[in-house]
């Protein structure tokens, strides 16, 4: 871990980077980077579930388009001001995340692993039927707004404002959420369970709730994205979705906050390069990737970073020996 | 009447692939606690093996026997490279290292053969058998066959051959076994050449109904495992039972009950696992797991 001077300072260096590009870059660029930031915010709310909490879920796709379509169905049949829908996004896949954990309690590991693939699996035939609300499978198309207040920005250059504004409140909610009381409960409940009941941590209630903040992390991004497309169809959130949140997830790094940027860079701006090699190269690169980092680095590309921080200071605390110094 | 009984008996043989795919599943969770997410994508591509020897000319039942010799190796050599540095591992990086494999033989085999269906033939004529007023598709009926013959052969193997016997030993104990000399990581490796041939067969049995496409397992795998839950995933006769249970449920519901039709089969599949897993989660055959604290 850096010290938190070092976080804030680092995490300030992005933002102010962040921002100096929302006046560099096309509108096309911008709006790949309203993705990144979208991307972030679904793949940290996978990570407090899987990396931290030890759940593991391959349907979190299913909530992105839960919130995706929270939002489409309440701009295009009650006219509800977009501002209005991510919120509401977010409390609706509170509790249908918090509901959907309440039978995966039961479930462990490969179980839950399973029933969440499944659910990955069924959801575009589930959003398909309903038709009356969702469009079926030709979804719904909505516009993209304008900058409100009558501020000078193109309406990419809001959204990618609106995305990044979103991303660093829900980012701070995070590591606040994860640094403290709460934070060590979840961790704890992953590293042994029976442990941390013994401890006095109630379980069930914290695999539920953290199931419910997951989901609801990953609902508002479904919800921008809906926002920044303007489009919803149900064979956008196919399995594969899930799977791309899992690979942003495990490249980024497991149990790690900032690695949601990483995982987000990595599969926003890949699959394009890889694009253009063949239709299907972009999946290949992702199991490569997958399976690589499974092996080399587990702890993704920010443990990766962490270790080398780790052993760079080490070398100047003791320039003499070595730094293997046996624990315990 | 008729249609219930028409129903029931095209549900057993759908349910026959089902319960394949479900026993591929079961035979590589017994030996290794991992569940195979690849498994699907495994059959797949052997079957898209099989229509590259068909197409070369391969007579059928020969180029059937070579696509099992073909995806036997296979299975025995992803275990070898892939699986075998992560046995150890957490159970999510298993998962994920499956993944991994899933997508990558997902988009190898888009890269070869194309997204493009293509049509897969059947080894059993196409004229229906008829019995009373009820007719019995041959393919169905063939499929069915084959998927009890390869039961059947496996039952007779972990029964009835030393190497059979040494798996089940493996797979029980790997200590002992390792001490009375049975060599534990090659009988993984094994079990899992055989469920990609398990696997195989049931590709090359359901690629003439869906045709042949890269993504024609995915509905296939989620009825795999809804099958191998309903059965317990301890037990390999209970996924074949599963199998047909879940091919029977499955077209009963989508015939009587109006609401779900064809359009939420999927669904019925998700909401079975769920079902199973809450209400039972060992399934109706398989043993509860007990775990030491």
């Amino acid at each position: 871990m850096l010290p938190r001077p070092w976080t804030v300072g680092l995490s300030a260096a992005g933002l102010a980077v962040a921002l100096v590009l929302l006046f560099t870059l096309s509108d096309f660029r911008l709006f790949q980077f309203t993705q990144v930031f979208i991307y972030a915010i679904a793949l940290l709310g996978l990570n407090i579930l899987t990396g931290f909490n030890g759940q593991i879920s391959l349907g979190h796709g299913a909530f992105y388009a839960v919130g995706a379509y929270t939002t489409a169905i309440m701009i295009d049949q009650w006219e509800v001001p977009y501002g209005w829908t991510i919120p509401t996004a977010g409390l609706v896949c509170l509790v249908a995340g918090f509901l959907f954990g309440i039978p995966a309690l039961r479930l462990e590991g490969l179980y839950l692993a399973l029933a969440t693939f499944a659910l990955a699996l069924a959801l575009p035939q589930i959003l398909k039927y309903f038709e009356h609300w969702t469009g079926g499978s030709q979804g719904i198309v909505l516009s993209k707004p304008d900058a409100p207040w009558g501020l000078p920005l193109s309406p990419d250059q809001w959204l990618y404002l609106l995305a990044l504004a979103v991303l660093v409140l829900l980012f701070v909610l995070a590591a606040n959420l994860l640094r403290g009381r709460t934070g060590r409960a979840i961790v704890a409940i992953r590293d042994n369970a029976i442990a941390a009941q013994s401890m006095g941590v109630n379980t069930a209630l914290y695999k539920a709730l953290t199931f419910g903040v997951s989901a609801a992390y990953t609902g508002v991004a479904g919800a921008l994205s809906a926002v920044t497309i303007a489009f919803v169809a149900p064979d956008a959130y196919n399995v594969f979705l899930s799977i791309t949140f899992l690979v942003g997830m495990v490249i980024g790094g497991l149990a790690s906050i900032s690695g949601a940027i990483f995982g987000a860079l990595f599969i926003q701006f890949v699959p394009n390069w890889a694009q253009d090699i063949s239709k299907a190269a972009p999946w290949a690169i992702y199991g490569v990737f997958l399976i690589v980092f499974m092996y080399a680095m587990p702890r993704g590309i920010v443990g990766f970073l962490r270790l080398a921080v780790v052993r760079w200071r080490s070398r100047r605390a003791e320039p003499t020996t070595a730094p293997a110094r046996s624990r315990g | 009447m008729d249609t219930l009984i028409q129903q029931i008996v095209s549900g057993l043989a759908t349910g026959g692939i089902y319960g394949s795919l479900a026993l591929a599943l079961v035979m590589i969770y017994q030996a290794t606690d991992v569940v195979n997410f690849a498994q699907g994508e495994m059959a797949m591509f052997s079957t898209y093996l099989a229509w590259t020897l068909l197409n070369a000319g391969v007579p059928y039942w020969a180029a059937f026997v070579a696509t099992l010799a073909i995806a036997f190796v296979g299975g025995l050599l992803l275990e070898r490279l892939l699986i075998r540095p992560v046995e150890s591992a957490p159970v999510l990086t298993i998962v994920i290292v499956c993944i991994g494999l899933l997508v990558i033989l997902n988009s190898l085999a888009g890269w070869i053969y194309s997204y493009i269906q293509k049509p897969f033939p059947s080894p059993f004529p196409s004229t229906p058998l008829r019995v009373g007023n009820i007719y019995f598709g041959a393919h169905s009926l063939g499929a069915l066959g084959i998927t009890l013959l390869v039961l059947l052969g496996l039952y007779l193997f972990f029964r009835f051959t030393t190497l059979g016997l040494a798996m089940r030993a493996a797979a029980q104990n790997p200590v002992s076994s390792r001490l009375c000399g049975i060599r534990v990581g090659w009988m993984l490796a094994v079990g899992w050449g055989l469920a990609a041939l398990v696997g195989a067969v049931a590709g090359m049995m359901v690629a003439p109904v869906v045709f042949l496409d890269p993504n024609m397992m995915s509905g296939i795998l989620i009825y795999a495992f809804a099958s191998a839950t309903l059965g317990g995933f301890t037990s390999p006769g209970g996924a074949v039972l599963g199998g047909l249970i879940v091919g029977v449920i499955e077209n009963l519901v989508g015939t009587y009950v109006g609401f779900i039709g064809t359009e939420l089969k999927l669904t019925v599949a998700l909401a079975l696992i769920l079902t199973v897993l809450v209400v039972r989660p060992s399934g109706l055959f398989g043993r509860a797991a007990v775990h030491r604290v």
